[in-house]
C-alpha cells in the first residue's frame, strides 16, 4: 500500500441520510481583479439528527462557510462556486445556491436557522422581542392568526426556559444568557430541519453557556433537528458534536466523530488545537498552544497552508498542497479523513502522537 | 411617566433659565432704549417725552432690579413684549404675530419636505449602496455646498427674471388685503415655490448623507442579517429593522432644524424680501431696536425648546432604550 489513497471530493464518506451537503464551495472576498479566496472547493456533509462541529482558529473560514452556505454573506463576500444541496424531510434536493429570491426567502427559517455569534447585536434594540418573534412567523405565513402567532411565540420561549411574559420585553431588559435563549427560540419558532449555531456561547460566562449547551442538546433530542455547531472552543464541541470537522486557512483539514478527534488527533493542527485548552479529565498538563499565526489569505504559500507553523514539516508540504483522504490507518478507520503529507504514506511512518490506536473492542 | 416628568422640569428650568437672560442682557448692555430713541429723533425731543418714554419702557427710575425682573415675568404671561422702535409704536408682540406664520408656513413646509424626502432617498441609496444611484450624493452635496445667497440670487435670476415663471420678491401680490380667499392664498402659495424650492434643494443633501450614512452602518448589524435569515421581505428588513434604526439620529437634526425655522432662514427672507420673523430680526438689528430683537430671540428660544421637547418625546417613543422606566 504505497499508492496514496484517491482524494475524496466530499468530506465524509456517503452518509446514508444527508441533510446538507457543501460541494465544493468557494467563497471570495473582494470584487475587484484580485480577490481573496477565503474559502476553495470546501465540501462538507451533514447527515440528519447529527450535531456536526466546525473548529478551528478565528479567521479560519468558519464561519463564512456557514454564510456563504445560507447565502448571507456581507458584501464584499462572493459565491464563486459550489452546490449546497439541501433534503428535506420529503426527500426533495434543493440547491440552495441556485434558489431565486423568492424561494430562497421561502426556505430560510423554515428549512434551516440560524443562531448568530454574538447574541447582543442579534435582537434589534427597538422592537419587542415577541414582534421579533411573530415576525418570523408572519413572513412565513405557517400561523394564521395573531393569536396563534403570540400563543407559538409564547411557546417557544418557555420551551428555552423563558417566561412568556417576557415577550413583551425590549432586548435591553434582558440578559445576556436570555437574549441568546431568545435567539435559539426564535430560531426554532418554525421547527427547523437544520440549525446553524455561530459560536452561539462566545460572549457568555462559563456557567451560561453550560445551561445552553445542555439546553440546545435537550431541544436537539425532542425536536429532532441536524446542528452545525462552529466554535472555536473543541474541548466543547466534544460534548456536543457527534462528529467534528477542523478547518484552517479555509480549509477543512481533519474530519472525524467527535470523541476520535479528540482523543487521537490525526492532522498536527487538530492535535495543536487540543494542545491550546486545558483537558477536562486526566492529569494537569502543559498548555502548549501553536506557535505563529495563520496565513494571510491573500498571500497563501504554496503547498501545506499549516507547514510554517507544523512540527513535523517535510519537504513535500512546500510544495503540494494536500488532500482531503484517508488516514493511514486507514484499515481500521475507513471514517476519519485528514488533509496531511503523514498520512499518505505507511501507518508506521506516521509520527506516534498523531498515530493513537483506538482501544480494540 | 417618571422619564417626561424629569424631562418636563428640566425644559422648565432651561426655559427659566433663557427668559432671564433675556432679561439681563440687554440691561446690561450699554445704554437703553430711551437714549437710543432721543439720538434717533436728533436730540429734537423735551424732557417731558423722554420722562414720558422712560414710563413707557419702565425705565422709570424708582424701581428696583427684582421689582423690574417680577413686572417683566407678568408682562411675558400677558403676552406683552414691550413696543418696538423699528415699527413705533406698535408692540413688539404684534409685529412678531404678523412675521412668525409666513415663517413658519414657509420654512417649516420646505424643512419638513427636505426631511422627508432627504431620508427617503437616503434610505434607498444606503440599502442599495454602490449602484448607479449613488450618483444623487454629489450632486445633492454641490447645491448645498453653493452659497445660499448666491443660490438664491441665481434662482430668481432665472426663474423670475430670464423665464418669468415666479414672483421674484415678497410673501404675496402687491395690493392684496391678506384674507382667507382664493385669490390671496394662490397669491401666497406662488410666491412661496421658489423661496421654498431653493431651501429644500440646498438643504437636503445633508438629510441624505445622513440617512445613507445611517443606513450603512445599520446594514451590517447583525439584527438586520437575523431579519434576512429570518426570510422577511426585503422591503421588511429595509424598512422595519434598518431604516426605523437608522432614522434615530435624524430625528435629532430634525428637532433641531424645527428650531431653527423659527429663527427664520435669515439670507432666504432677505434675498427673496419675505415678510418672516428673519427679516423682521434683520430690520431690528439694523434700527438698534432692543425690545423688537429681545422679542425674537424669546420667541426663537422658546420656539427651540418645544422643538427639543417634541423631540425628546418622539425619540422616547421610538426609542426604548431612552426610556428608564421603574
Amino acid at each position: 500500500m504505497t499508492t496514496t489513497a484517491p482524494a475524496l471530493t466530499n468530506a465524509t464518506l456517503q452518509a446514508a441520510d444527508p441533510i446538507l451537503e457543501i460541494k465544493n464551495l468557494s467563497v471570495d472576498y473582494g470584487f475587484g481583479d484580485d480577490p481573496t479566496h477565503v474559502l476553495q472547493d470546501v465540501s462538507l456533509t451533514l447527515n440528519r439528527g447529527e450535531v456536526l462541529g466546525l473548529a478551528g482558529e478565528s479567521g479560519c473560514g468558519k464561519s463564512t462557510l456557514a454564510y456563504g452556505a445560507t447565502r448571507l454573506l456581507p458584501p464584499p463576500g462572493v459565491i464563486r462556486g459550489g452546490e449546497v444541496i439541501f433534503t428535506g424531510r420529503d426527500g426533495v434536493k434543493t440547491d440552495i445556491l441556485t434558489l431565486n429570491d423568492k424561494d430562497l426567502r421561502t426556505a430560510r427559517w423554515r428549512d434551516f436557522a440560524i443562531v448568530f455569534q454574538g447574541a447582543m447585536n442579534s435582537l434589534n434594540p427597538v422592537h419587542r422581542v415577541g414582534t421579533q418573534l411573530i415576525d418570523a412567523i408572519k413572513a412565513h405565513g405557517k400561523t394564521a392568526t395573531k393569536q396563534e402567532a403570540r400563543d407559538r411565540a409564547a411557546y417557544v420561549l418557555e420551551m428555552v426556559g423563558i417566561n412568556a411574559d417576557r415577550l413583551k420585553a425590549y432586548p435591553h431588559q434582558l440578559s445576556g444568557g436570555m437574549r441568546q435563549r431568545v435567539m435559539i427560540a426564535m430560531a426554532l419558532v418554525l421547527e427547523p430541519e437544520l440549525l446553524i449555531m455561530d459560536e452561539p456561547t462566545t460572549a457568555l460566562d462559563v456557567v451560561m453557556q453550560r445551561q445552553i449547551l445542555e439546553e440546545i442538546t435537550d431541544l436537539r433530542d425532542r425536536l429532532g433537528f441536524s446542528v452545525i455547531f462552529i466554535t472555536h472552543d473543541v474541548s466543547l464541541l466534544v460534548e456536543v458534536a457527534d462528529r467534528i470537522a477542523i478547518m484552517y486557512a479555509g480549509e477543512i483539514v481533519e474530519a472525524a466523530d467527535a470523541k476520535d478527534a479528540y482523543l487521537r488527533p490525526r492532522h498536527p493542527y487538530t492535535r495543536g488545537l487540543l494542545n491550546s485548552f486545558p483537558p477536562l479529565r486526566g492529569p494537569r498538563r502543559e498548555l502548549q498552544g501553536i506557535p505563529g499565526s495563520p496565513p494571510d489569505m491573500a498571500k497563501l504559500p504554496s503547498g501545506c497552508r499549516f507547514a510554517d507553523r507544523c512540527p513535523f514539516v517535510m519537504d513535500r508540504c512546500r510544495t503540494e498542497d494536500p488532500a482531503l483522504s484517508r488516514t493511514a490507518l486507514k484499515m481500521s478507520e475507513p471514517e476519519r479523513l485528514v488533509a496531511c503529507h503523514l498520512h499518505d504514506g505507511k501507518a508506521s511512518e506516521v509520527p506516534a502522537e498523531l498515530a493513537i490506536q483506538a482501544p480494540q473492542k | 411617566m417618571r422619564f417626561f416628568i424629569r424631562r418636563g422640569i428640566f425644559y422648565i428650568v432651561t426655559a427659566w433659565a433663557a427668559v432671564t437672560l433675556n432679561f439681563f442682557l440687554p440691561r446690561m448692555m450699554p445704554g437703553d432704549p430711551v437714549s437710543s430713541l432721543i439720538i434717533k429723533s436728533g436730540g429734537q425731543i423735551s424732557p417731558d417725552a423722554i420722562n414720558s418714554l422712560k414710563v413707557l419702557f419702565g425705565l422709570d427710575n424708582g424701581q428696583s432690579l427684582w421689582e423690574q425682573y417680577t413686572s417683566y415675568w407678568n408682562q411675558l404671561f400677558h403676552g406683552d413684549l414691550g413696543l418696538s422702535f423699528a415699527f413705533f409704536p406698535t408692540p413688539v408682540s404684534s409685529v412678531i404675530q404678523q412675521s412668525l406664520p409666513w415663517t413658519v408656513g414657509l420654512v417649516g413646509i420646505a424643512t419638513i419636505l427636505s426631511v422627508i424626502l432627504g431620508t427617503t432617498v437616503g434610505t434607498l441609496i444606503g440599502w442599495r449602496r454602490g449602484t448607479k444611484a449613488d450618483a444623487v450624493l454629489p450632486v445633492a452635496t454641490f447645491f448645498s455646498a453653493v452659497p445660499y445667497f448666491w443660490f438664491g440670487l441665481i434662482a430668481i435670476l432665472l426663474f423670475a427674471v430670464t423665464w418669468d415663471f415666479f414672483p421674484a420678491s415678497k410673501g404675496y401680490q402687491p395690493g392684496l388685503i391678506p384674507a382667507w380667499n382664493w385669490e390671496f392664498i394662490s397669491s401666497v402659495l406662488w410666491h412661496g415655490i421658489l423661496p421654498a424650492l431653493t431651501i429644500v434643494v440646498s438643504s437636503i443633501s445633508g438629510w441624505i448623507l445622513g440617512m445613507r450614512n445611517m443606513m450603512v452602518t445599520v446594514s451590517s448589524e447583525d439584527y438586520v442579517t437575523v431579519a434576512q435569515a429570518k426570510g422577511l421581505k426585503e422591503r421588511r428588513v429595509m424598512v422595519s429593522y434598518a431604516a426605523r434604526n437608522a432614522v434615530l439620529p435624524q430625528i435629532s437634526s430634525f428637532a433641531l432644524a424645527l428650531g431653527f425655522i423659527v429663527g427664520g432662514t435669515l439670507v432666504m427672507e432677505m434675498v427673496f424680501s419675505y415678510p418672516g420673523i428673519g427679516f423682521v430680526l434683520y430690520q431690528a438689528v439694523t434700527a438698534s431696536d432692543y425690545p423688537l430683537m429681545q422679542g425674537c430671540f424669546l420667541v426663537i428660544t422658546l420656539a427651540i425648546l418645544v422643538a427639543n421637547m417634541m423631540a425628546d418625546v418622539v425619540y422616547a417613543f421610538l426609542d426604548p432604550r431612552t426610556r428608564q422606566e421603574g
